[in-house]
C-alpha cells in the first residue's frame, strides 16, 4: 500500500512537524515561567523534556522502518528534522538540569555528571546526539562520505543509553522505563539483519 | 519567673512574618487557592485542544476539611511554601507515583469512620476513632522544613501533637524498643495499591518505623492538619507522622497502626532499596544518595521556575541542636 503524497504538500506537512514539536514546549516553558507546573516546576520540565526527547528519538527510528515496509517513501524526509527535535529537546532537558536543578553551580554540575552513573550514561548519549545533529547538515554529510553513515548509526547506541538512563533514574516506578526498552527492542527487531551482519563482520575478524 | 531558653533553630525577631501580612494570611491563603485553582484550570484547557478523543470530565468534588481550633505557631523563620503547592506536589505512591497524582486521584478517600489502634509492648492498648485524632490531645501549630530525600524541600504549617504524649499514654513497656507505623491498605480506595504501575511497585501496606527514643523526641508530631484546616488526603488525611530531622519518607501517612515492639522494623523502602534508604535516614549532607547528592536542596516556595533556591542541606535537616543527643557515638555513615 503505497501512499503518494504530492510533492508539494511536503512543506506544509513540516510545517504541521513543526508546531507539533514545538507547541509543547511553549507550552510547558510559558507555565514553568508563571507558576502554573505545579509544586515542582523544575522537576516537570525536566521530566517533560527528557520523555520528549525520548519519544521523538523513537519516532525517528520508526521511520525507516514504517517508509521500506509500507511504502511511504515521502516519510524519509521528515527523519532528519524529527532527529533535530529530538536533540532540540535533549538540549533543553540538559540544561533545564544545568539552570534550574543545580542553578549554574558547575562544580556540582560536573561532579553529578561523573559521580551519578545515569547521568553519566545520559551525558553520553547527549554527546554522542550533539555530533549526529551537528553532522546532520547537508555539507557536512557529503564532506564526510561513507564515514557518515557509520557514525549515525551510533542512534542505535544513543537510544539505548537514553532507555538506561531512564529506566537508572527512578526511584521504583520502573514499568515505564520497562515499557520503553520494550519499544526499544521492537525498533531493533526491524533491523535485525543489520545488526547481525555487524556482529558477523566483528565475530569473524 | 518565666525562663526563656532559645535554640538556634528558633525563629529572630526580623524573621517573624509581618503582623499585617500575618493578619491577612487566611485571605493571602484563599487568594493563593484561587490562584491554584485557576492554574488547574488553564492547564487542563490547554490540553483540551489535543485532547478530543477524551471523554467529557466532570470535576470531582474536592476533598472538604475542616477548620481546627488549635495555638498558633509565632511566625516562621522562613518562607512558607504556600498551601497549594504543599497540597499539590505530594508523595503518596498509594494514589500514584507523580507528584500531582495524590491531589488527583484521593479526593473522594473517605476518612471517617477512621480507627487508629496503637497496640504491642504497652500497658494501655488504645483506640482512636475519627473525633479522638482531633480531641485527644492539644492540638498546636508546628512549623517545619520538610526535606524530601529526593533533594526538595518545603517548610510546612502543620498541626499536632507530640508523639510523645501519645506514647506516654500508651505507657510502653520495658520491652519496647521500636515503633512500627502503618499506612491504612485499602485497595479499593487508594489505586497504587491496584496496580503496580500506579504505585510504583511498592508492597502494600506501607510501614515505618521509629526508635522509641526518637518517637520521645519533642519535635516528632503526630499531625492532623496543616493551614489551619485538617489534612487533605495527598497529605496524609487523617493522621500521619511528621520527623522533620529524616527524609520525608519517614513520615508516613494516613496512618491505622502503632506497635510497640522488641527488634528494629522493616520498612518499606528499606525492604526496596537498602543500600539507598537506610532504617534511620536522617538528613545528612555528608552522605549522598548512590543516585545523587544530599548537600543541597531546591527549596520550593512562591513564584516560577526562576524562583527556586538550591540551598545548603543542614545536618539533621537544621535540627541537630534537639535530636543529635539521640544518635551520639553512632556512625551515621553505616547508619544512614
Amino acid at each position: 500500500m503505497a501512499i503518494h503524497v504530492p510533492r508539494q504538500w511536503i512543506p506544509y506537512l513540516k510545517v504541521l512537524v513543526h508546531l507539533a514539536a514545538l507547541y509543547p514546549l511553549i507550552d510547558l516553558y510559558y507555565a514553568a515561567f508563571s507558576d502554573q507546573l505545579g509544586g515542582d516546576p523544575v522537576e516537570a520540565v525536566i521530566h517533560f523534556t527528557g520523555i520528549g526527547a525520548l519519544n521523538l528519538l523513537l519516532i525517528s527510528l520508526l521511520i525507516s522502518p514504517l517508509a521500506k515496509r509500507f511504502k511511504l517513501n515521502f516519510l524519509m524526509q521528515f527523519r532528519r528534522m524529527i532527529g533535530l527535535y529530538a536533540f532540540a529537546y535533549a538540549l533543553c532537558h540538559m540544561l533545564n538540569f544545568l539552570f534550574f536543578e543545580v542553578q549554574f553551580n558547575l562544580q556540582l554540575f560536573i561532579e553529578e555528571v561523573f559521580e551519578r552513573p545515569y547521568i553519566t550514561v545520559g551525558m553520553s548519549a547527549f554527546l554522542l546526539l550533539t555530533a549526529l545533529a551537528v553532522t546532520s547538515i547537508t555539507k557536512l554529510r557529503r564532506k564526510m562520505k561513507s564515514r557518515w553513515q557509520i557514525l549515525h548509526n551510533c542512534i542505535y547506541l544513543v537510544a539505548l543509553l537514553v532507555v538506561i538512563h531512564f529506566y537508572w533514574s527512578v526511584k521504583s516506578e520502573i514499568i515505564e522505563p520497562l515499557i520503553y526498552f520494550a519499544m526499544y527492542a521492537a525498533l531493533m527487531m526491524f533491523r535485525h539483519e543489520k545488526l547481525r551482519g555487524w556482529v558477523e563482520k566483528i565475530t569473524s575478524r | 519567673m518565666i525562663i526563656k531558653t532559645t535554640s538556634s533553630s528558633d525563629c529572630k525577631e526580623h524573621d517573624v512574618t509581618d503582623e499585617k501580612v500575618y493578619q491577612q494570611r487566611r485571605e493571602l491563603i484563599k487568594k493563593m487557592g484561587f490562584l491554584g485553582a485557576g492554574s488547574l484550570l488553564s492547564s487542563s484547557a490547554g490540553a483540551g485542544i489535543l485532547d478530543i478523543f477524551s471523554d467529557e470530565t466532570t470535576p470531582t468534588p474536592l476533598f472538604s476539611q475542616k477548620n481546627l481550633n488549635y495555638i498558633a505557631a509565632n511566625g516562621s523563620a522562613e518562607e512558607l511554601t504556600p498551601e497549594g503547592k504543599i497540597t499539590g506536589h505530594n508523595n503518596f505512591y498509594e494514589f500514584g507515583v507523580e507528584k500531582q497524582q495524590p491531589a488527583e486521584l484521593s479526593q473522594s478517600f473517605k476518612v471517617d469512620p477512621w480507627t487508629l489502634k496503637i497496640s504491642g509492648e504497652v500497658e494501655n492498648p488504645l483506640t482512636l476513632g475519627y473525633d479522638d485524632l482531633y480531641s485527644s490531645f492539644d492540638l498546636e501549630e508546628r512549623i517545619y522544613r520538610l526535606r524530601c530525600v529526593e533533594a526538595w524541600s518545603m517548610v510546612v504549617p502543620w498541626i499536632g501533637f507530640s508523639l510523645a504524649d501519645l506514647v506516654k499514654k500508651a505507657k510502653p513497656t520495658s520491652r519496647a524498643k521500636y515503633l512500627v507505623f502503618e499506612t491504612l491498605y485499602d485497595p479499593a480506595q487508594m489505586p497504587g495499591q491496584r496496580s503496580r504501575r500506579l504505585g510504583g511497585g511498592i508492597d502494600y501496606p506501607y510501614v515505618e518505623g521509629l526508635r522509641i527514643d526518637e518517637a520521645m523526641n519533642p519535635l516528632a508530631l503526630m499531625s492532623v492538619g496543616l493551614y489551619g484546616k485538617t489534612l487533605p488526603p495527598q497529605n496524609g488525611a487523617p493522621i500521619r507522622l511528621v520527623v522533620p530531622w529524616k527524609y520525608g519518607f519517614k513520615s508516613i501517612k494516613s496512618i491505622v497502626g502503632i506497635k510497640f515492639v522488641e527488634r528494629q522494623p522493616s520498612t518499606t523502602w528499606n525492604l526496596l532499596a537498602a543500600n539507598e534508604y537506610g532504617f534511620y535516614a536522617n538528613v545528612n549532607p555528608a552522605v549522598d544518595h548512590p543516585r545523587w547528592s544530599q548537600a543541597s536542596e531546591r527549596r520550593i516556595t512562591t513564584g516560577g521556575i526562576f524562583a527556586q533556591n538550591r540551598i545548603p542541606t543542614m545536618p539533621f535537616n537544621g535540627y541537630g541542636e534537639q535530636v543529635a543527643d539521640i544518635y551520639s557515638g553512632m556512625n551515621l555513615r553505616k547508619y544512614y
